[in-house]
Formats: C-alpha cells, sequence, structure tokens
C-alpha cells in the first residue's frame, strides 16, 4: 500500500504548487463573495451567528465533499481507464487491495490539504475563536471529504463510460452541495426534502464542521455524525476491494 | 498542358534557416500516377501542402489546372480531393454523414449528396457501415472512407498522403485495387509513400526526394536500371568479417552492418565466385533489385529522424 | 458542378453543428443548459435569498435580482462551452479543422461559423432560462424578454474569447487559466450583490469586467430600469467581442497556415 501511495506522491511533485494555489483561491473567492459579499445583504443572524461564520464551515465541508468526488471520482476512472496505471500496478506484486488503498490514502492526504488551506484561509478571516477549534475543525473536514471518497472510489473503477461520471457529478453531487445546508440552513427546506437532506453525507459533515467551528457541538451529535461518516468509509473500503479485484484481475 | 508544373518550387518555414522543399521542379500529366518517395523529412508532405493549395510556396512558380494556387486557392481546392495522413474523419458522424457533410463543405446540394454518398460507399465497399459511427470502423475502413470523402466532388486530381501507413496487408491490396480502379477512370493521382512495393504498384512516375530536393525522376524500371543492376545477392557473415569478405570479392559491394550486398546483372556467377574463393557466407540470397535498393543509394543508410 | 459555398462557408459549419446534435430537441438541450443556473437559482435565490429579504437600493426580491444575472452567465457559459474545450478537441484531436481546410471552407468561415453556432446555442439557453424566470414569477418587466437578445451580445463576446483561448491553448491543463479568470468573475461580477457594496476602487475593477456589463444590460431590461447607461454596456460587449473575435480570426489564420 505505501508502495501505491509513493507512486502517486512522486506524480504528484510536479503538480502540487499549482494545486495549492487552487487550494487557497477557492475558499479565499467563495468567502469573499458569498461569505462577505453576498452576507453584506443579509439581516440579522443565521442560526444566532453572522452569515460569514454560519457559511465558512459549511462551504469547507461542501469543498472537502467536491474535492473528493473528484479526485475519486475522475481520478480513479482516469488511472483504469486511459492511462492504466493500475493494470501497470498490478502486472507487480502489488495486490488490487494495496492498489487501492494507496490511491485512497493519496486521494485523503490531498483532501487533508485542501482543507488545511481552507482552514487557514478561515482563520485569516478570523472566524476562529481558538486555534484549538481551528485543531478540531481540521479532521472533521478531511472526514467529511475522505468517508464518500472511498464508496465513490469503489464505484468509479468499474466506470468506463466517463460521461458518467458527468452525469452523477451534475445530479448527485451538485444538488447535495447546494442544499446540505452549506449555503442556507437546511431548516429552510420544505419537511420531506430536509429528512432526505439528513440522510445524506454532506449534511452530517457540514453540521460536523460547523458546530465544531462556532462552538455549538454536542458529544451526541458529534457522536451521530462521525459514526455515519465512519461507517460510510468502512462500507466503502468494503466494496471498493471487491470491485477493484473484480476488475483488475479479469 | 501538364496538369501540375512547379519549377524552381521552394517552401520554407518562419523562424528557421531549413528549407524544407529546397527548389524543385516537376511536371505531372493527365491521369497519370505520380509518386513522391523519400525518407521522413525529405519535403515530401510540405510539398503536398502546397500542391493542395493550403501552404504558399515561399519561392519558384506552381500552377495547378493552369492556375494559380495562391490567387485561386479556393476555387481549386473544390477541384482537387485529398486524403490527408491522419484521415481526420468527423469522429461525431456516421459513415454516410461524414460524406454527405463533406460534399456540403464543397458547395454541393444536400440532395445531390444522398445519390452521390451511395455511390461512394459502393465504390468504398463501406456500404454496409453506412450508419455506423467512424470510432468504430477499423484503420483499413476509415481509409476507403477517407479516399470516398476526397471524390465527392469528383476531383480532377487526387491527392494522397502516404495512403497505406499503418495498414495490414490485406487492407493494403484492398485499397492498392480502389486506386487502381481510379486511375483507369482516369482521375490523377499524386502520391507520397516510403514504400517502395507500393510506389512499383501504382506510379508511372516517380521521383525520389531528399533533404528537400528531388534526388532523380522516372518510370520505376528506369530508376532501377539507372542506380542498380538487374539483381542482388545478400551475403550474411559473422561480425567482424564482412569488410575482409568485401575485401576479397572486389566488384559493386556495400557494406552494412549485418550483410553484404553485390550488384550484378547474374546474381548466381557472383555466388559461384564467393565458393570459388573459399568464403563461407552464414547465408546467400540471390533477388531482384528494387526501388528500395534505389531509393537506399540516392538517400543513404543512417537514420533520418 | 458545384458553386464555391458563401461567406467562407460559415453556415456549412454551423450546419455541421446543428447535425450532430440532431438527436437533441432544442428543448433537451435547454433543459440540460438551464438546469444548473435553476440550482444555483433555487439555493441563492430562494435559499439565501429568504435570508436577505428585498435587496437594499434597488428595493426588489433578492431571487428576482439574482434571475436576470444568471440567464446572462448561463448565456455566457453556453457559448464559452462551445468555444472552449469542444473547438480544442476538433482542432488539436480530431484535426476536423485540418480537414476543412483543403475543401473551399475558408479559415475565416470557420471562425465565423463556430461563433455563430456559439450565439445560436445560447439562444437556446436564453429562451429556456426566460421561461423559468417567467414561471418562478420573477419576471418584474414585459422588457425581460429583451434580455435573450441583450444575451447575444454576451455570448457574441465570450465566444468569440472563448475561440481565441481554444486556438491559443496548448493542452487541455490550458483551459485551468480560462477556470481562473471565469471563477472570480463569476463570482465577482454583481452577480449575487450589488456593485454598491463594494468600495470605489473594488468598484473600478469591477466595473471593468465584460460580465459585470452583461449583467447590468439584463438585469436593467428585466428589472425595467431603462436608461442610456445600458447602451453603453451593450456597446461594451460588442467593442469586447470585436476585439476578441479579431485576435481569434488572427490566430486561427496563423495556426492553420502552418
Amino acid at each position: 500500500m505505501s508502495r501505491a501511495l509513493a507512486y502517486w506522491l512522486f506524480r504528484y511533485r510536479r503538480t502540487w504548487q499549482g494545486t495549492i494555489v487552487v487550494s487557497v483561491a477557492n475558499p479565499l473567492l467563495f468567502l469573499l463573495a458569498i461569505g462577505a459579499g453576498l452576507g453584506s445583504l443579509v439581516r440579522g443572524d443565521v442560526e444566532g451567528v453572522p452569515y460569514l461564520e454560519f457559511f465558512a464551515p459549511g462551504m469547507l465541508a461542501a469543498a472537502a465533499f467536491q474535492n473528493a468526488f473528484i479526485d475519486a471520482g475522475f481520478g480513479v476512472a482516469t488511472a483504469r481507464g486511459r492511462e492504466r496505471v493500475y493494470q501497470t500496478a498490478v502486472a507487480t506484486p502489488l495486490s488490487p487491495g494495496a492498489v487501492m488503498g494507496g490511491h485512497l490514502l493519496f486521494i485523503g492526504l490531498r483532501v487533508f490539504v485542501g482543507a488545511l488551506a481552507f482552514v487557514l484561509v478561515m482563520a485569516a478571516f478570523g472566524l476562529f475563536s481558538s486555534a484549538g477549534t481551528a485543531l478540531a475543525v481540521l479532521p472533521a473536514a478531511t472526514l467529511t471529504g475522505v468517508a464518500p471518497a472511498t464508496v465513490v472510489a469503489a464505484w468509479a473503477v468499474t466506470v468506463t463510460d466517463f460521461p458518467r461520471l458527468n452525469t452523477v457529478f451534475r445530479f448527485v453531487v451538485m444538488p447535495m452541495y447546494l442544499f446540505s445546508g452549506t449555503f442556507f440552513s437546511v431548516e429552510q427546506l420544505p419537511a420531506a426534502l430536509q429528512s432526505l437532506m439528513y440522510a445524506l453525507p454532506l449534511w452530517h459533515g457540514a453540521d460536523l464542521c460547523r458546530s465544531l467551528a462556532l462552538g455549538t457541538a454536542t458529544p451526541g451529535m458529534t457522536l451521530l455524525h462521525v459514526a455515519y461518516l465512519g461507517a460510510l468509509a468502512v462500507a466503502g473500503v468494503l466494496v471498493g476491494r471487491a470491485t477493484f479485484r473484480k476488475v483488475l484481475y479479469v | 498542358m501538364a496538369l501540375i508544373e512547379a519549377s524552381g518550387l521552394e517552401k520554407g518555414y518562419p523562424g528557421t534557416d531549413v528549407r524544407a522543399v529546397a527548389g524543385i521542379g516537376f511536371q505531372v500529366e493527365r491521369g497519370e500516377a505520380f509518386g513522391f518517395l523519400g525518407p521522413n523529412g525529405a519535403g515530401k508532405s510540405s510539398t503536398m501542402r502546397m500542391l493542395a493549395c493550403v501552404s504558399q510556396p515561399s519561392g519558384g512558380s506552381l500552377r495547378i489546372l493552369g492556375q494559380d494556387p495562391v490567387t485561386h486557392g479556393r476555387e481549386l481546392r473544390a477541384r482537387l480531393g485529398v486524403v490527408p495522413q491522419d484521415d481526420a474523419l468527423d469522429l461525431q458522424l456516421t459513415v454516410r454523414e461524414n460524406l454527405i457533410v463533406y460534399g456540403l463543405y464543397f458547395g454541393l446540394s444536400l440532395k445531390h449528396m444522398r445519390a452521390r454518398s451511395a455511390e461512394l460507399l459502393e465504390f468504398a465497399q463501406l456500404a454496409d457501415k453506412a450508419g455506423e459511427r467512424v470510432e468504430h470502423l477499423s484503420g483499413g475502413m476509415r481509409r476507403r472512407l477517407t479516399i470516398a470523402r476526397s471524390l465527392v466532388n469528383d476531383p480532377e486530381i487526387l491527392l494522397l498522403d502516404e495512403p497505406t501507413t499503418g495498414l495490414d496487408p490485406q487492407a493494403r491490396h484492398i485499397l492498392w485495387d480502389r486506386l487502381f480502379r481510379l486511375k483507369n477512370s482516369g482521375v490523377t493521382l499524386i502520391l507520397t509513400t516510403h514504400y517502395m512495393d507500393e510506389a512499383e504498384q501504382l506510379c508511372d512516375r516517380l521521383v525520389i526526394m531528399d533533404k528537400g530536393l528531388i534526388a532523380d525522376e522516372g518510370t520505376p524500371r528506369e530508376l532501377i536500371d539507372r542506380h542498380v543492376t538487374r539483381e542482388v545477392l545478400e551475403l550474411r557473415f559473422p561480425p567482424g568479417e564482412q569488410q575482409q569478405a568485401a575485401d576479397k570479392l572486389g566488384g559493386d559491394v556495400e557494406v552494412l552492418p549485418d550483410r553484404l550486398l553485390c550488384y550484378a546483372d547474374d546474381g548466381d556467377a557472383v555466388q559461384a565466385r564467393v565458393t570459388e574463393l573459399g568464403l563461407q557466407p552464414l547465408t546467400a540470397l540471390v533477388r531482384r533489385a528494387t526501388l528500395e535498393d534505389v531509393f537506399l543509394r540516392l538517400t543513404g543508410r543512417s537514420l533520418t529522424d | 458542378m458545384s458553386r464555391l459555398p458563401a461567406a467562407g462557408g460559415a453556415h456549412l459549419v454551423v450546419l455541421r453543428n446543428v447535425w450532430v446534435h440532431k438527436g437533441g430537441t432544442p428543448w433537451t438541450m435547454a433543459l440540460f443548459s438551464v438546469y444548473e443556473p435553476i440550482l444555483y437559482l433555487l439555493a441563492l435565490g430562494v435559499g439565501v435569498g429568504a435570508l436577505v429579504g428585498r435587496v437594499p437600493g434597488v428595493d426588489v426580491p433578492y431571487a428576482a435580482f439574482v434571475a436576470p444575472a444568471l440567464l446572462a452567465t448561463a448565456m455566457m457559459n453556453s457559448a464559452l462551452e462551445e468555444t472552449t474545450q469542444t473547438v480544442y478537441g476538433k482542432l488539436a484531436f480530431d484535426r476536423y479543422y485540418h480537414s476543412l481546410l483543403v475543401t473551399p471552407v475558408t479559415t475565416r468561415g470557420m471562425v465565423a461559423g463556430e461563433l455563430l453556432w456559439a450565439v445560436l446555442r445560447a439562444l437556446i439557453t436564453g429562451v429556456g432560462f426566460l421561461a423559468v424566470i417567467v414561471v418562478f414569477g420573477l419576471a418584474r418587466s414585459p422588457l425581460v424578454i429583451l434580455a435573450v437578445p441583450a444575451g447575444l451580445l454576451t455570448a457574441f463576446a465570450f465566444g468569440a474569447a472563448g475561440l481565441a483561448a481554444a486556438a491559443y491553448a496548448r493542452g487541455w491543463h490550458s483551459f485551468q487559466y480560462v477556470q481562473l479568470v471565469m471563477l472570480p468573475m463569476f463570482l465577482f461580477a454583481t452577480t449575487f450583490y450589488p456593485v454598491t457594496v463594494y468600495t470605489d476602487w473594488v468598484r473600478m475593477l469591477v466595473e471593468a469586467l465584460p460580465l459585470y456589463h452583461a449583467i447590468e444590460l439584463s438585469r436593467g431590461l428585466a428589472l425595467g430600469e431603462v436608461g442610456p447607461g445600458l447602451l453603453l454596456n451593450a456597446a461594451y460587449l460588442v467593442v469586447f467581442g470585436g476585439v476578441m473575435l479579431a485576435v481569434a480570426q488572427s490566430r486561427w489564420a496563423t495556426l492553420m497556415a502552418r
């Protein structure tokens, strides 16, 4: 697994500077334009805090989720399809499980770096009451990305039709991104949609990040969110072991 | 009057001193099949692009169908057919649609193209593939479709850039047959190739190009007679003994890294001499001289790219 | 005997693109293109809009304020999609334009044809999103109908820029730079709030952006606030598009002569 990870790190050394710039620029742009700009029009507080403070941790979770889908969906499908990286790897002593594990570790690292950049930008906006708060939010955001990434990777390795990834991105990821309590509170949604959002991973991630950032977290809810996302991650790995094996040992 | 007349034709590209075509002259008559042979970088493709009226000559003169390609490029292109090396088919359209849409680019009517595309599909032996997407075709089918496409406007001159490169032997022979039929129906063919057998099969006349210049011109037979002997004896010796054997044998002998080529009108006689001299080659083979021998003699044996 | 096609064969390039899309009706195409702006309209216009109420200074409900901006950006995006990656793929990988080069279609005809197609494609998107605005009850003035032709100017301006970008691209990664310009422009060019939230010098920067003028024009018409300023916005788009078209034409001429 570490050897499979080493492959991705070796490739990453050529592009990491660019991805860091994007990782910092994206939160900066969104926090300025939506959080501060649009936020200046918002009357009063949202869930008891100014709009920017409400929006920032939600956006942090949404960005981690979206980046994880792009890396795990398009990244895995490309590695299996056009680039045939996996096929090359399993021709060596690496097992399909190790190939998957290595790539997932790399995706996790990327999600972590993205979350770190976002958290630093939030800190620059003065959105954390203490360093401890920021340190608690960072693993929460990483988990928000990694948990769905394992499931997406398990599915993406079976996808040969690239446009299908785009379809899922448009019709599954985008609505979740916008309506999971990221830009506005899910309590504003009609009851049916609200329950649907409670069942989906991004709401758990967004609520986890927000409650930790604002200091409103309760042990019960925190445990529920972490358990939900943790179970998702484990399920993804278990399914992925089977799908990677099936696809790579033809 | 010749269909194409070129003299002192040159092509250079901005930013480099190297002239891809360094002053060549040739004439192509109506109904003949005219070939450009040469290693990579000899200037064949640059010449073809000028003939297709998509690239302006940097010097010399060029007349196609009696007109100047620089001032009448668009009118001339309407009368030419071009088969590019990379096919460049429209991957988003079906086989039949490729023909119809291409015909529209020439200002032909949809009604005309409906009928014409059926004829062309028949000619290209693709009638049963009419509704398929191009990406599902084999290399040979794609090339036949590209040739069919180049015929939508009933061109007087057909330009083919390496028409059979990358095809398997069956596909090449089918293609040669189609090109031969076109020639018989009066279409003037101009092609580039680096396959000597293709040049011998298809070309009435050819020029051998090297480093932007014409090294020689003639029919395949003339070129063989002029530059090499009727037969060639190929001898293989253990590494290191080649030069020694060549010195002993004398005559018109070329030493290659892996074998000796002995040029002679009677190959068997040379082989008899080899035995007389007590030389013991690992293998010995007498064959007819081909254009390949001419080609290698004129353009050298070192790698060109 | 064929006659040489007029206008460098630009209409034939359009015809080819229509042919490729013949499986989809204009309505399915519109549905595809308005899906994303509808999501933004719901999330930001309706969702965040509930937190905003009426936009200060403009005094309209927030969703009605955002909708015309989303109309302009949707038409812009349609034109960009058809001219950036799509054209680049046909240029660098399919070698589609090289296959046209040996026909009577001219290089100017290719550029004009692709631009015309991009504008047509934006028209379909615009009509679709206009219907959404009306159905959502966000139309504030009958003049909102004119926001679609105004969007055609936007599509012209950005389509021309897209064709220039496609010809300068050195690989797929080049389009990351397009994204790097387009995302901040989308976020800051008064899509989501009036320009008055900015301090003076930021405001000057924003007012220099082409999308700002596209949105001003669209919003002015949609809210029925017509003034001579709109002519200025339209003029900006025409000039910007004209310059970009000239750049695109010259770059394409160089590229195709290689």
